[in-house]
C-alpha cells in the first residue's frame, strides 16, 4: 500500500475527495481525447474519402469518366430504409455510369457490396467491401480469394432473365461454392436488387430530375 | 514482484514478461483478443504491437499518477486511463496507419477490456517507479506479442499453409519478403482458422511450454542448486 504508516490528512478519507480526484482525472482524459480527436479528424475523413474513391474506381469503367464520383452523388429515398446514395460517373457532362453501396444479410452478418452499372443497365463490376462470412468457405466472394465475383461483369436484367438471377442450386445461373450456398446466394440477391433499384431509379425519371438538381449544384460549386 | 525490496531487477522483469509469467501462456489472460485475431501471424503481430503500445503507455501513466490516485478509487481510475489511451491509439491508427486499422479496426476498442493491461497497472505500475513500470510494460507487451505471433503462425501454417500472408499491409512493401507459402497447393484445414482451432492450438502450445518448463527445472535442480531468490 502506498503511504502506509504515513499519517494522511483526514480529508483524504472523505468520499468527496475520491470523487474529486476521479472527476479531475475524467476532465484530464476528456481534454486529451478532444485534442486527439481534433488532431486526427481531417486525416480520418481524408482516409475514408480515399477508401470510397478506391472502391468506386474498382466498379466504374477505367478512364471512361472524368469527374470525381465520390463528390457527385444523389440520395435516392427508399421508403423506411435509409436513402441509397448513388454516385454518378460522367464524361463531360454526360452521365456514363452509376455506382452505389448496399448491404445484404449473408450467413453471418451483412455483406457490404459496391457495384457499378452503366446507363444501359449492364454491370461494370461488383466488389465485396466487407463481410464476416466463414473464412475458407464463404470468403470466395472476395476478389483476392477467387474470381467468382467477376462473373457478374457485363450482365444485365435484359441479358439474363430475372428468374435466372440465383445460384445453380436454386435453378439459377451462378455457381455456389462447395460448403457454402448461403453466401453466394446473398451476393446474387444483392446484385439483382441493385439492378432493380437502378432500373427503378432510371425508369421513374427520378434520376433525370436528380441530374438536373445535381448539375445545378455543380454550377453553384463553380460560379 | 514477490520480492520485498523495491530495487527493480530488469532481467527478472524481462524473464517474467516473456516467459515465466507470460500474459497468455502462464497467466491465461487476454484470451479474447488472442483467439479473435490470430488467424494469421500478421494479424497477431499487428494486434500484439498495438497492445504493446497500450501496455507501456498505461503503465507509464499509472506509475506517474500513483501518488495522486487514492487506493480506494484506483480501479476506476485505471480503467479511465486505459480507455483514454486505447481511444487515442484507435484514432491515431485510423488516421495514420489506415491499412492496418482496416484489418484490426474491430478489435482495437476491445483492448480496453484486455484484463492483462489492468492487471499490470494494478499489480506492478501502481507500486513501482516510472522506469521499472515502463520496462514491465515493454516486457509484458512483448510477451503478449510473442504469444500472438506464435499462435497466429502455427494456426496459419496448419490452416492455410502460408506464413505472414499480407505482411506488406502491416509493415509496408519492404517486408513483403516475409510472406511465404510453406505448403503449395494446400487445400487448407478450415478448423484451424476458425475460433475452435485457436483453442486447440493454444492448448498444444501451453502443454508444450509446461513440458519444457518441467524439463528445464529438472535440469537445473540436478546441476546447480539455486540459491533461494526472495
Amino acid at each position: 500500500m502506498i503511504g502506509q504508516g504515513v499519517l494522511k490528512p483526514s480529508y483524504t478519507q472523505r468520499p468527496g475527495f475520491f470523487a474529486g480526484i476521479l472527476g479531475m482525472m475524467a476532465a484530464l482524459a476528456g481534454t486529451l481525447l478532444v485534442m486527439g480527436f481534433v488532431a486526427t479528424k481531417e486525416d480520418i475523413e481524408l482516409r475514408a474519402r480515399e477508401d470510397l474513391q478506391r472502391s468506386l474506381a474498382e466498379v466504374l469503367p477505367a478512364g471512361g469518366y472524368d469527374n470525381d464520383p465520390s463528390a457527385d452523388f444523389v440520395d435516392l429515398p427508399r421508403g423506411d430504409q435509409p436513402p441509397l446514395r448513388i454516385y454518378q460517373a460522367r464524361l463531360g457532362e454526360q452521365p456514363v455510369a452509376l455506382a452505389f453501396e448496399q448491404a445484404e444479410p449473408g450467413y453471418s452478418g451483412d455483406i457490404r457490396l459496391v457495384m457499378g452499372v452503366s446507363m444501359s443497365g449492364d454491370i461494370i463490376g461488383v466488389r465485396v467491401l466487407s463481410h464476416t462470412e466463414t473464412p475458407g468457405l464463404g470468403d470466395k466472394i472476395e476478389l483476392a480469394k477467387d474470381d467468382w465475383v467477376l462473373g457478374f461483369n457485363g450482365l444485365s436484367l435484359t441479358k439474363l432473365a430475372e428468374a435466372r438471377w440465383a445460384v445453380k442450386k436454386d435453378g439459377g445461373e451462378f455457381d455456389q461454392f462447395s460448403g457454402a450456398t448461403i453466401t453466394p446466394r446473398a451476393v446474387v440477391k444483392g446484385v439483382k436488387r441493385g439492378l432493380l433499384l437502378q432500373r427503378e431509379a432510371l425508369g421513374a425519371a427520378q434520376l433525370e430530375a436528380l441530374q438536373i438538381q445535381s448539375s445545378t449544384e455543380r454550377m453553384e460549386d463553380k460560379p | 514482484m514477490s520480492c520485498a525490496d523495491n530495487k527493480p531487477r530488469y532481467r527478472e522483469l524481462w524473464g517474467e514478461g516473456l516467459w515465466n509469467n507470460n500474459v497468455v501462456f502462464s497467466q491465461m489472460l487476454a484470451l479474447c483478443p488472442l483467439l479473435a485475431v490470430t488467424g494469421t501471424a500478421t494479424n497477431g503481430l499487428g494486434m500484439g504491437l498495438v497492445s504493446l503500445a497500450v501496455f507501456v503507455i498505461a503503465n507509464l501513466l499509472v506509475s506517474m499518477l500513483r501518488g495522486v490516485i487514492p487506493s480506494e478509487v484506483r480501479i476506476p481510475a485505471f480503467v479511465l486511463l486505459i480507455a483514454t489511451v486505447v481511444t487515442l491509439v484507435d484514432l491515431m491508427m485510423n488516421a495514420w496507419l489506415h491499412e492496418l486499422h482496416k484489418v484490426l479496426g474491430l478489435f482495437i476498442p476491445l483492448i480496453v477490456t484486455n484484463c492483462a493491461i489492468l492487471g499490470r497497472a494494478e499489480a506492478y505500475a501502481y507500486k513501482n517507479p516510472v522506469l521499472p513500470s515502463v520496462v514491465d510494460g515493454l516486457a509484458m507487451g512483448l510477451g503478449f506479442t510473442l504469444a500472438l505471433v506464435v499462435l497466429g503462425a502455427s494456426r496459419e501454417i496448419v490452416g492455410s499453409g502460408t506464413l505472414f500472408a499480407n505482411a506488406h499491409l502491416l509493415l509496408g512493401s519492404s517486408f513483403a519478403f516475409l510472406e511465404t507459402t510453406l505448403i503449395p497447393n494446400y487445400g487448407g484445414f478450415l478448423l484451424m482458422i476458425l475460433p475452435p482451432g485457436a483453442f486447440i492450438m493454444l492448448g498444444f502450445i501451453v502443454a508444450g511450454k509446461r513440458v519444457l518448463d518441467r524439463r528445464l527445472k529438472a535440469d537445473h535442480s540436478t546441476q546447480t542448486p539455486q540459491p533461494m531468490s526472495c
